[in-house]
Protein backbone atom coordinates (compact mmCIF):
# COMPACT_ATOMS: atom_id res chain seq x y z
CA UNK A 1 0.00 0.00 0.00
CA UNK A 2 2.89 2.53 0.85
CA UNK A 3 4.83 1.67 -2.48
CA UNK A 4 1.39 2.88 -4.29
CA UNK A 5 1.32 6.00 -2.15
CA UNK A 6 5.12 6.62 -3.17
CA UNK A 7 4.40 6.18 -6.53
CA UNK A 8 1.28 8.22 -6.48
CA UNK A 9 3.19 10.67 -4.86
CA UNK A 10 6.02 10.79 -7.64
CA UNK A 11 3.66 11.13 -10.23
CA UNK A 12 1.93 14.07 -8.79
CA UNK A 13 4.86 16.07 -8.17
CA UNK A 14 5.92 15.32 -12.13
CA UNK A 15 2.47 16.29 -13.24
CA UNK A 16 2.61 19.42 -10.87
CA UNK A 17 6.19 20.41 -12.15
CA UNK A 18 5.08 19.92 -15.87
CA UNK A 19 1.90 21.81 -15.08
CA UNK A 20 3.99 24.68 -13.77
CA UNK A 21 5.79 25.02 -16.62
CA UNK A 22 3.58 24.93 -19.03
CA UNK A 23 2.07 27.74 -17.35
CA UNK A 24 4.97 29.88 -17.07
CA UNK A 25 4.89 29.84 -21.13
CA UNK A 26 1.67 30.26 -21.39
CA UNK A 27 1.60 33.46 -19.48
CA UNK A 28 4.66 34.73 -21.72
CA UNK A 29 7.85 34.47 -19.56
CA UNK A 30 9.97 32.31 -21.85
CA UNK A 31 9.26 34.66 -24.58
CA UNK A 32 9.80 37.65 -22.50
CA UNK A 33 12.77 36.46 -21.17
CA UNK A 34 14.26 35.70 -24.76
CA UNK A 35 13.95 39.14 -25.70
CA UNK A 36 17.38 40.06 -25.17
CA UNK A 37 17.03 43.89 -23.47
CA UNK A 38 14.44 42.20 -21.12
CA UNK A 39 17.14 39.75 -20.60
CA UNK A 40 19.99 41.95 -20.25
CA UNK A 41 17.13 44.15 -18.17
CA UNK A 42 16.50 41.26 -15.52
CA UNK A 43 20.04 39.93 -15.05
CA UNK A 44 20.83 43.68 -13.81
CA UNK A 45 18.05 43.48 -11.26
CA UNK A 46 18.93 39.93 -10.14
CA UNK A 47 22.23 41.70 -9.84
CA UNK A 48 21.04 44.87 -7.66
CA UNK A 49 19.05 42.50 -5.66
CA UNK A 50 22.03 39.90 -5.24
CA UNK A 51 24.31 42.80 -3.96
CA UNK A 52 21.80 44.52 -1.39
CA UNK A 53 21.41 40.98 0.23
CA UNK A 54 25.42 40.20 -0.04
CA UNK A 55 25.83 43.82 1.84
CA UNK A 56 23.32 43.53 4.35
CA UNK A 57 24.29 40.13 5.31
CA UNK A 58 27.47 40.66 6.03
CA UNK A 59 27.04 43.51 8.11
CA UNK A 60 23.96 41.48 9.95
CA UNK A 61 25.73 38.74 10.38
CA UNK A 62 29.09 40.52 11.98
CA UNK A 63 26.74 42.54 14.14
CA UNK A 64 24.64 39.29 15.09
CA UNK A 65 27.53 37.51 16.18
CA UNK A 66 28.64 40.23 18.03
CA UNK A 67 26.22 41.17 20.07
CA UNK A 68 25.67 37.56 20.47
CA UNK A 69 28.93 37.07 21.40
CA UNK A 70 29.22 39.90 23.61
CA UNK A 71 26.37 39.52 25.82
CA UNK A 72 26.87 35.79 26.61
CA UNK A 73 30.63 36.71 28.12
CA UNK A 74 30.11 36.86 32.22
CA UNK A 75 30.50 40.47 32.63
CA UNK A 76 27.67 41.24 30.67
CA UNK A 77 25.30 37.84 30.79
CA UNK A 78 22.56 39.96 33.44
CA UNK A 79 21.73 41.80 30.19
CA UNK A 80 20.69 38.66 27.69
CA UNK A 81 17.29 38.46 29.64
CA UNK A 82 16.44 42.02 28.26
CA UNK A 83 18.01 42.05 24.83
CA UNK A 84 16.42 38.51 24.06
CA UNK A 85 13.23 40.71 25.19
CA UNK A 86 13.67 42.91 22.73
CA UNK A 87 15.30 41.15 19.76
CA UNK A 88 12.04 39.17 20.16
CA UNK A 89 9.58 42.11 19.76
CA UNK A 90 11.66 43.89 16.99
CA UNK A 91 10.91 40.37 14.88
CA UNK A 92 7.17 41.14 15.28
CA UNK A 93 7.22 44.24 13.74
CA UNK A 94 6.51 43.66 9.82
CA UNK A 95 9.15 44.15 7.02
CA UNK A 96 7.60 46.29 5.02
CA UNK A 97 7.01 48.67 8.38
CA UNK A 98 10.87 48.93 8.79
CA UNK A 99 11.21 49.58 4.98
CA UNK A 100 9.10 52.44 5.49
CA UNK A 101 9.82 54.08 8.24
CA UNK A 102 14.00 53.71 6.80
CA UNK A 103 12.76 55.49 4.05
CA UNK A 104 11.11 58.24 6.66
CA UNK A 105 14.39 58.97 8.23
CA UNK A 106 16.82 58.40 5.00
CA UNK A 107 14.97 59.37 1.53
CA UNK A 108 14.67 56.80 -1.05
CA UNK A 109 17.54 54.60 -2.97
CA UNK A 110 20.63 51.91 -2.00
CA UNK A 111 21.32 53.16 1.53
CA UNK A 112 18.06 53.62 2.89
CA UNK A 113 16.89 49.87 2.16
CA UNK A 114 19.76 48.41 2.56
CA UNK A 115 20.15 50.05 6.22
CA UNK A 116 16.41 48.36 6.70
CA UNK A 117 17.31 44.89 5.79
CA UNK A 118 20.39 45.46 7.72
CA UNK A 119 18.36 46.06 11.10
CA UNK A 120 15.88 43.54 10.15
CA UNK A 121 18.58 40.63 9.06
CA UNK A 122 20.27 41.07 12.51
CA UNK A 123 17.77 40.04 14.64
CA UNK A 124 17.42 35.87 13.99
CA UNK A 125 21.42 35.97 13.57
CA UNK A 126 21.18 37.67 17.31
CA UNK A 127 19.02 35.83 18.65
CA UNK A 128 20.19 32.40 17.49
CA UNK A 129 23.67 33.50 18.62
CA UNK A 130 22.37 34.16 22.11
CA UNK A 131 20.48 31.40 22.26
CA UNK A 132 23.20 28.59 20.95
CA UNK A 133 26.04 30.03 23.03
CA UNK A 134 23.47 29.95 26.43
CA UNK A 135 22.62 26.37 25.57
CA UNK A 136 26.15 24.80 26.04
CA UNK A 137 25.70 22.74 29.14
CA UNK A 138 27.91 24.41 32.20
CA UNK A 139 29.91 21.59 32.69
CA UNK A 140 31.17 21.60 29.73
CA UNK A 141 32.69 25.02 30.18
CA UNK A 142 33.82 24.09 33.69
CA UNK A 143 35.25 20.82 31.70
CA UNK A 144 37.23 23.23 29.56
CA UNK A 145 38.28 25.75 32.32
CA UNK A 146 39.66 22.72 34.55
CA UNK A 147 41.94 22.46 31.48
CA UNK A 148 43.27 25.39 31.82
CA UNK A 149 41.58 26.78 28.61
CA UNK A 150 41.31 30.93 29.12
CA UNK A 151 38.30 32.84 28.22
CA UNK A 152 38.99 33.52 24.35
CA UNK A 153 39.98 29.70 23.52
CA UNK A 154 36.76 28.63 25.57
CA UNK A 155 34.07 31.02 22.95
CA UNK A 156 36.37 29.68 20.10
CA UNK A 157 37.20 26.13 20.86
CA UNK A 158 33.73 25.24 22.98
CA UNK A 159 30.96 27.78 23.06
CA UNK A 160 30.80 28.50 19.52
CA UNK A 161 31.43 25.40 18.08
CA UNK A 162 28.87 23.46 19.84
CA UNK A 163 26.72 26.41 19.20
CA UNK A 164 27.01 26.02 15.47
CA UNK A 165 24.24 24.08 14.24
CA UNK A 166 21.76 26.73 15.97
CA UNK A 167 23.97 29.75 14.62
CA UNK A 168 23.42 28.80 10.98
CA UNK A 169 19.78 28.09 11.33
CA UNK A 170 19.46 31.62 12.37
CA UNK A 171 21.63 32.53 9.67
CA UNK A 172 19.34 30.71 7.54
CA UNK A 173 16.19 32.09 8.50
CA UNK A 174 17.66 35.67 8.35
CA UNK A 175 18.89 35.57 4.57
CA UNK A 176 15.61 33.84 3.41
CA UNK A 177 13.75 37.09 4.83
CA UNK A 178 15.98 39.37 3.51
CA UNK A 179 15.54 38.11 -0.05
CA UNK A 180 12.40 37.92 0.42
CA UNK A 181 12.04 41.78 1.97
CA UNK A 182 14.69 42.88 -0.77
CA UNK A 183 11.93 42.57 -2.76
CA UNK A 184 10.24 45.75 -1.21
CA UNK A 185 13.27 47.39 -1.62
CA UNK A 186 11.88 48.63 -5.26
CA UNK A 187 9.40 50.77 -3.37
CA UNK A 188 12.08 53.19 -1.85
CA UNK A 189 13.92 53.13 -4.95
CA UNK A 190 16.25 50.86 -4.48
CA UNK A 191 15.91 48.32 -7.57
CA UNK A 192 16.42 44.92 -7.35
CA UNK A 193 13.78 41.98 -8.65
CA UNK A 194 10.92 44.03 -6.99
CA UNK A 195 10.84 46.70 -9.97
CA UNK A 196 9.57 43.63 -12.03
CA UNK A 197 6.88 42.49 -9.32
CA UNK A 198 5.84 45.35 -8.26
CA UNK A 199 5.65 47.33 -12.33
CA UNK A 200 4.01 43.94 -13.77
CA UNK A 201 1.68 43.91 -10.98
CA UNK A 202 0.69 48.03 -11.70
CA UNK A 203 0.73 47.19 -15.59
CA UNK A 204 -0.96 43.69 -15.26
CA UNK A 205 1.84 42.24 -17.20
CA UNK A 206 2.04 38.70 -16.23
CA UNK A 207 4.75 37.60 -18.26
CA UNK A 208 6.58 40.62 -16.44
CA UNK A 209 5.55 40.07 -13.01
CA UNK A 210 6.36 36.17 -13.38
CA UNK A 211 9.90 37.18 -14.37
CA UNK A 212 10.78 39.24 -11.22
CA UNK A 213 8.80 36.33 -8.80
CA UNK A 214 10.05 33.48 -10.25
CA UNK A 215 13.87 33.72 -9.91
CA UNK A 216 12.97 35.57 -6.54
CA UNK A 217 11.41 32.50 -4.85
CA UNK A 218 14.59 30.71 -6.91
CA UNK A 219 16.98 32.55 -5.01
CA UNK A 220 15.09 32.46 -2.08
CA UNK A 221 14.88 28.29 -1.88
CA UNK A 222 18.46 27.83 -3.36
CA UNK A 223 20.18 30.19 -0.80
CA UNK A 224 17.77 28.27 1.41
CA UNK A 225 19.38 24.76 0.51
CA UNK A 226 22.89 25.89 0.19
CA UNK A 227 23.20 27.15 3.70
CA UNK A 228 21.82 23.85 5.13
CA UNK A 229 24.69 21.75 3.22
CA UNK A 230 27.11 24.34 4.12
CA UNK A 231 26.11 23.87 7.55
CA UNK A 232 25.98 20.32 7.30
CA UNK A 233 30.28 20.41 6.43
CA UNK A 234 30.61 23.30 9.24
CA UNK A 235 29.15 21.26 12.01
CA UNK A 236 32.08 19.68 13.55
CA UNK A 237 31.84 15.80 13.21
CA UNK A 238 31.35 14.99 17.01
CA UNK A 239 27.51 17.14 17.31
CA UNK A 240 26.81 15.97 14.25
CA UNK A 241 23.35 14.03 14.51
CA UNK A 242 22.70 10.87 12.88
CA UNK A 243 22.04 11.25 8.71
CA UNK A 244 24.84 13.94 8.35
CA UNK A 245 27.62 11.99 8.33
CA UNK B 1 5.65 64.61 15.72
CA UNK B 2 2.96 67.16 16.27
CA UNK B 3 2.23 66.87 12.43
CA UNK B 4 1.83 63.29 13.05
CA UNK B 5 -0.54 63.80 16.11
CA UNK B 6 -2.35 66.01 13.56
CA UNK B 7 -2.74 63.37 11.33
CA UNK B 8 -4.20 60.75 13.74
CA UNK B 9 -6.51 63.32 14.80
CA UNK B 10 -7.52 64.17 10.66
CA UNK B 11 -7.77 60.61 9.95
CA UNK B 12 -9.63 58.76 13.08
CA UNK B 13 -12.13 57.33 11.09
CA UNK B 14 -10.05 56.49 8.05
CA UNK B 15 -7.61 54.70 10.50
CA UNK B 16 -10.01 52.76 12.41
CA UNK B 17 -12.07 51.50 9.13
CA UNK B 18 -8.06 50.11 7.66
CA UNK B 19 -7.17 48.73 10.87
CA UNK B 20 -10.87 46.39 10.84
CA UNK B 21 -9.55 45.45 7.53
CA UNK B 22 -6.69 44.37 8.34
CA UNK B 23 -7.91 42.68 11.57
CA UNK B 24 -10.56 41.09 9.46
CA UNK B 25 -8.26 39.80 6.97
CA UNK B 26 -5.58 38.48 9.47
CA UNK B 27 -8.60 36.16 11.63
CA UNK B 28 -10.35 34.79 8.48
CA UNK B 29 -7.25 33.33 7.38
CA UNK B 30 -6.02 32.12 10.98
CA UNK B 31 -9.23 31.03 11.67
CA UNK B 32 -9.65 29.19 8.09
CA UNK B 33 -5.66 28.42 8.81
CA UNK B 34 -6.26 26.64 11.88
CA UNK B 35 -8.69 24.27 11.00
CA UNK B 36 -6.84 22.95 7.42
CA UNK B 37 -3.74 22.82 9.43
CA UNK B 38 -4.32 21.11 12.73
CA UNK B 39 -6.39 18.30 10.75
CA UNK B 40 -3.47 17.98 9.06
CA UNK B 41 -0.81 18.24 11.90
CA UNK B 42 -2.98 15.71 13.66
CA UNK B 43 -3.43 13.60 10.56
CA UNK B 44 -0.07 13.04 9.94
CA UNK B 45 0.75 11.50 13.18
CA UNK B 46 0.35 8.89 12.23
CA UNK B 47 2.57 8.14 9.66
CA UNK B 48 5.94 9.74 10.26
CA UNK B 49 7.20 9.73 6.45
CA UNK B 50 4.35 11.09 5.75
CA UNK B 51 4.67 14.09 8.72
CA UNK B 52 8.25 14.70 7.01
CA UNK B 53 6.93 15.05 3.46
CA UNK B 54 3.89 17.66 4.45
CA UNK B 55 6.70 19.58 7.51
CA UNK B 56 9.02 19.83 4.10
CA UNK B 57 6.56 20.85 1.67
CA UNK B 58 5.07 23.80 4.25
CA UNK B 59 8.70 25.05 5.02
CA UNK B 60 9.27 25.07 1.10
CA UNK B 61 6.05 27.46 1.06
CA UNK B 62 7.64 29.62 3.48
CA UNK B 63 10.69 30.29 2.04
CA UNK B 64 8.56 31.52 -0.90
CA UNK B 65 8.97 35.35 -0.64
CA UNK B 66 5.07 36.87 0.47
CA UNK B 67 4.97 39.56 -3.09
CA UNK B 68 6.40 36.51 -5.10
CA UNK B 69 4.05 34.54 -3.82
CA UNK B 70 1.01 37.10 -4.36
CA UNK B 71 2.69 37.50 -7.52
CA UNK B 72 2.63 33.81 -8.68
CA UNK B 73 -0.81 33.35 -7.53
CA UNK B 74 -2.29 36.60 -9.45
CA UNK B 75 -2.45 35.49 -12.86
CA UNK B 76 -3.84 31.63 -11.41
CA UNK B 77 -6.65 33.37 -9.69
CA UNK B 78 -7.26 35.48 -12.56
CA UNK B 79 -8.83 32.77 -13.86
CA UNK B 80 -11.38 32.59 -10.91
CA UNK B 81 -11.67 36.66 -11.41
CA UNK B 82 -9.96 37.12 -8.26
CA UNK B 83 -6.14 38.14 -9.45
CA UNK B 84 -6.23 41.21 -7.47
CA UNK B 85 -8.09 42.35 -3.42
CA UNK B 86 -9.06 39.98 -1.10
CA UNK B 87 -9.06 36.79 -1.93
CA UNK B 88 -5.21 35.90 -2.98
CA UNK B 89 -4.39 37.93 0.15
CA UNK B 90 -5.86 35.44 2.41
CA UNK B 91 -4.95 32.59 0.48
CA UNK B 92 -1.39 33.69 0.68
CA UNK B 93 -2.02 34.11 4.35
CA UNK B 94 -3.67 30.79 5.10
CA UNK B 95 -0.63 28.99 3.01
CA UNK B 96 1.83 30.60 5.13
CA UNK B 97 0.23 29.97 8.33
CA UNK B 98 0.32 26.04 7.21
CA UNK B 99 4.25 25.79 8.84
CA UNK B 100 3.90 26.80 12.16
CA UNK B 101 0.03 25.40 12.82
CA UNK B 102 1.12 22.39 11.19
CA UNK B 103 4.07 21.88 13.11
CA UNK B 104 3.74 22.61 16.42
CA UNK B 105 0.22 20.11 16.05
CA UNK B 106 2.56 17.67 15.15
CA UNK B 107 5.04 18.07 17.78
CA UNK B 108 2.62 18.54 20.83
CA UNK B 109 0.59 15.52 19.64
CA UNK B 110 4.10 13.35 18.99
CA UNK B 111 5.50 14.54 22.50
CA UNK B 112 2.23 13.67 24.32
CA UNK B 113 3.83 11.11 27.26
CA UNK B 114 2.64 7.74 26.13
CA UNK B 115 1.84 6.68 29.55
CA UNK B 116 -0.70 8.91 29.21
CA UNK B 117 -2.28 7.33 26.15
CA UNK B 118 -2.06 4.00 27.98
CA UNK B 119 -4.22 5.31 30.70
CA UNK B 120 -6.55 6.59 28.03
CA UNK B 121 -6.76 3.43 26.46
CA UNK B 122 -6.72 1.17 29.72
CA UNK B 123 -9.98 3.30 30.88
CA UNK B 124 -11.93 1.56 27.90
CA UNK B 125 -11.79 5.46 26.06
CA UNK B 126 -11.75 5.27 21.89
CA UNK B 127 -9.75 6.72 19.88
CA UNK B 128 -11.53 9.77 19.06
CA UNK B 129 -11.95 10.39 22.33
CA UNK B 130 -9.06 9.70 23.62
CA UNK B 131 -7.61 12.25 21.23
CA UNK B 132 -10.57 15.06 22.46
CA UNK B 133 -10.03 15.06 26.32
CA UNK B 134 -6.41 13.68 26.34
CA UNK B 135 -4.13 14.65 23.14
CA UNK B 136 -5.87 17.69 22.43
CA UNK B 137 -6.14 19.04 25.85
CA UNK B 138 -2.24 18.27 26.37
CA UNK B 139 -1.02 19.71 23.03
CA UNK B 140 -3.44 22.94 23.44
CA UNK B 141 -0.55 25.11 24.46
CA UNK B 142 1.63 24.09 22.09
CA UNK B 143 -0.69 24.62 19.16
CA UNK B 144 -1.97 28.54 20.36
CA UNK B 145 1.95 29.36 20.30
CA UNK B 146 1.95 27.82 16.38
CA UNK B 147 -1.36 30.02 16.08
CA UNK B 148 0.43 32.94 17.68
CA UNK B 149 3.12 32.94 15.27
CA UNK B 150 0.97 32.42 12.71
CA UNK B 151 -0.95 35.78 13.13
CA UNK B 152 1.76 37.67 14.21
CA UNK B 153 3.54 36.73 10.68
CA UNK B 154 0.36 37.15 8.70
CA UNK B 155 -0.53 40.79 10.01
CA UNK B 156 2.98 41.93 8.49
CA UNK B 157 2.22 39.73 5.35
CA UNK B 158 -1.63 40.85 5.25
CA UNK B 159 0.63 44.81 5.45
CA UNK B 160 1.76 43.90 1.99
CA UNK B 161 -0.77 42.68 0.20
CA UNK B 162 -2.29 46.15 0.38
CA UNK B 163 -0.17 46.20 -2.59
CA UNK B 164 -2.39 43.38 -4.63
CA UNK B 165 -5.20 45.82 -3.70
CA UNK B 166 -6.44 44.20 0.09
CA UNK B 167 -6.84 46.89 1.83
CA UNK B 168 -6.05 47.16 5.42
CA UNK B 169 -2.92 49.39 7.13
CA UNK B 170 -0.91 49.06 4.71
CA UNK B 171 -2.64 51.65 2.56
CA UNK B 172 -1.19 53.76 4.50
CA UNK B 173 2.26 52.75 3.88
CA UNK B 174 1.79 52.33 0.04
CA UNK B 175 -0.32 55.97 -0.04
CA UNK B 176 2.42 57.57 2.02
CA UNK B 177 5.17 56.35 -0.57
CA UNK B 178 3.61 57.00 -3.64
CA UNK B 179 2.50 60.50 -2.33
CA UNK B 180 5.90 61.23 -0.58
CA UNK B 181 3.62 61.90 2.67
CA UNK B 182 5.77 61.38 5.84
CA UNK B 183 3.43 61.41 8.41
CA UNK B 184 1.43 58.92 6.43
CA UNK B 185 4.27 56.34 5.98
CA UNK B 186 5.60 56.88 9.64
CA UNK B 187 1.79 56.09 10.74
CA UNK B 188 0.75 53.44 8.94
CA UNK B 189 4.29 51.83 10.04
CA UNK B 190 3.50 52.79 13.51
CA UNK B 191 0.13 50.98 13.37
CA UNK B 192 0.51 48.15 11.87
CA UNK B 193 4.15 47.39 14.39
CA UNK B 194 1.44 47.96 17.56
CA UNK B 195 -1.05 45.54 16.11
CA UNK B 196 1.73 42.72 15.32
CA UNK B 197 2.92 43.63 19.06
CA UNK B 198 -0.72 43.78 20.43
CA UNK B 199 -1.60 40.37 18.93
CA UNK B 200 1.82 38.97 20.07
CA UNK B 201 0.92 40.02 23.88
CA UNK B 202 -2.71 38.77 23.62
CA UNK B 203 -2.21 35.19 22.09
CA UNK B 204 0.60 34.97 24.73
CA UNK B 205 -1.91 35.38 27.40
CA UNK B 206 -4.44 33.11 25.89
CA UNK B 207 -1.82 30.55 25.71
CA UNK B 208 -1.38 30.92 29.08
CA UNK B 209 -5.13 30.62 29.90
CA UNK B 210 -5.28 27.49 27.82
CA UNK B 211 -2.64 25.58 30.01
CA UNK B 212 -4.69 22.98 31.93
CA UNK B 213 -3.75 23.79 35.55
CA UNK B 214 -2.48 20.24 35.88
CA UNK B 215 0.58 20.83 33.27
CA UNK B 216 1.06 24.00 34.33
CA UNK B 217 1.62 22.62 37.90
CA UNK B 218 3.99 20.28 36.64
CA UNK B 219 5.69 22.99 34.87
CA UNK B 220 6.18 24.98 38.01
CA UNK B 221 7.53 22.30 40.14
CA UNK B 222 10.63 21.71 37.53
Amino acid sequence: MSRLFEKAYRFILLVALVAAGVFVERMGVVDYLLDPFEFAYTLDLIGQHLTMVGVSMLLATLTGLAVGIIFTRPRFKRFTGIVMYIVGLGQTIPSLAVIAISMSFMGVGFKPAVFALYIYSVLPIARNTLAGINSVPSWMIEAAKGMGMTNLRILFQVELPNATRVIITGFRISLVINIGTTALAFLIGAGGLGEHIFTGIDLMQPAKLLAGAIPTTLLALTADYLVEIFGVLVIPRGIRVEGEK
Amino acid sequence: MTALIQFFRDNTDTIWRLTYEHVWIVSLAVCLATVIGVSIGIAITRDEKMANRVINAANVLMTIPSIALFGIMLPILSVIGHGLGKVPAVTALVLYSQLPIIRNTYTAIKNVPPELIEAGKGLGMSNLRRLREVEIPLAIPVIIAGLRTAAVMNIGIAAIAAYIGSGGLGEFIQQGISRVYNEMIVAGALLVSLLAIFVDIAMALVERLVTPKGTALEKKMK
